[in-house]
């Protein structure tokens, strides 16, 4: 089955890249966009069809090397037709 | 005396560390490929600069798990001398070898040019011989080098007497403009508690020649050479 990982920058970090796009969509006309963070999307295909198993390890391979989680958040995310 | 030269796939700056130790300061160096589960034996290691793994997830997260990166951890919790230099630093720090982390520069740019470095520290194998009230003008060649610490961690460094060098101007002082990349507090280099492993972004390697422009980064080959030559 496949896990999907989102990693963002902790709140506390400043993001060069989301502050930088966030600027061109200001100047673009986006008044509405208040703020933009960029992270990172991580497929992992998984040998399991249990989701609990494929989260533990995908949290496991987040925290070893996946993440810096000094600096950086995850959400793990199973598809709902898993 | 031997020196090791670590050669990760996409480091750079492997040659021009090679060269300074080999040909600048004529001593025995050897390269070590990142597959080696062994340093042999050497007496200091260099992380050298570069891209490893073309810097892919993030600076040095894949570097910190070659085979060699299980050595260096040994190495350096029996004393042994490392010194990580840019990517270098980067790895040691994924390693946690050195505390803190790496983010992009705040303005985004990859920087390349000479800056001023104050030894904030000659209490380590790479500093000790760096003369009192020098500032150092050595470059930095980076897209990622604005060191990160929390509070908590940033007293630590300082209460320890961890920070090594900072960015400065010429009169000395830390002052943002001098800071090439937003790094905390202008941290240009650190060393781990046990003073023993020391992590820089700026390129000593490069800096050991008249016709690059200076030699100031001789003082830290010279102090470690002195460091060993006294510990053998």
């Amino acid at each position: 089955m496949q896990v999907e990982i989102v990693i963002t920058l902790r709140e506390s970090i400043l993001d060069p890249k989301g502050k930088a796009s966030h600027h061109a969509l200001e100047n673009l006309g986006f008044k509405d966009i208040s703020g933009v963070r960029i992270g990172k999307f991580i497929q992992l295909d998984v040998d399991t069809d249990q989701p609990e198993k494929a989260r533990q390890l995908a949290e496991k391979a987040c925290e070893k090397l996946l993440a810096n989680t000094v600096m950086e958040n995850y959400e793990i995310r199973i598809p709902d037709n898993a | 005396m031997k020196f090791g030269v670590l050669v990760f796939p996409g480091s750079n700056c492997d040659h021009d560390a090679y060269h300074a130790l080999k040909h600048i300061h004529g001593t025995e160096t050897r390269f070590i490929w990142h597959k080696e589960s062994s340093l042999g034996d050497v007496d200091a290691v260099i992380v050298p600069g570069g891209f490893s793994y073309g810097d892919y997830l993030r600076s040095g997260a894949i570097a910190r798990f070659s085979p060699v990166m299980n050595a260096v951890a040994d190495f350096a919790a029996k004393g042994g001398p490392v010194l990580g230099i840019c990517n270098g630093f980067q790895i040691l720090l994924e390693a946690r070898l050195l505390p803190g982390t790496m983010m992009a520069n705040e303005h985004l740019r990859f920087t390349c040019k000479q800056v001023l470095l104050k030894t904030e520290s000659h209490q380590t194998p790479f500093t000790s011989k760096v003369p009192e009230n020098t500032l150092l003008e050595i470059p930095v060649a980076h897209g990622e080098g604005n060191y990160y610490a929390e509070k908590e961690l940033l007293k630590e460094l300082e209460d320890q007497d961890q920070i090594i060098f900072r960015y400065v101007n010429a009169q000395g002082d830390t002052v943002p403009e001098a800071n090439p990349n937003g790094s905390v507090s202008n941290i240009a280099g650190i060393c781990n508690k046990a003073r023993n492993v020391v992590g820089m972004m700026p390129h000593p390697e490069r800096a050991v020649e008249k016709s690059l422009g200076s030699e100031d980064g001789r003082y830290l080959f010279e102090s470690v050479i002195n460091h060993i030559t006294y510990s053998l």
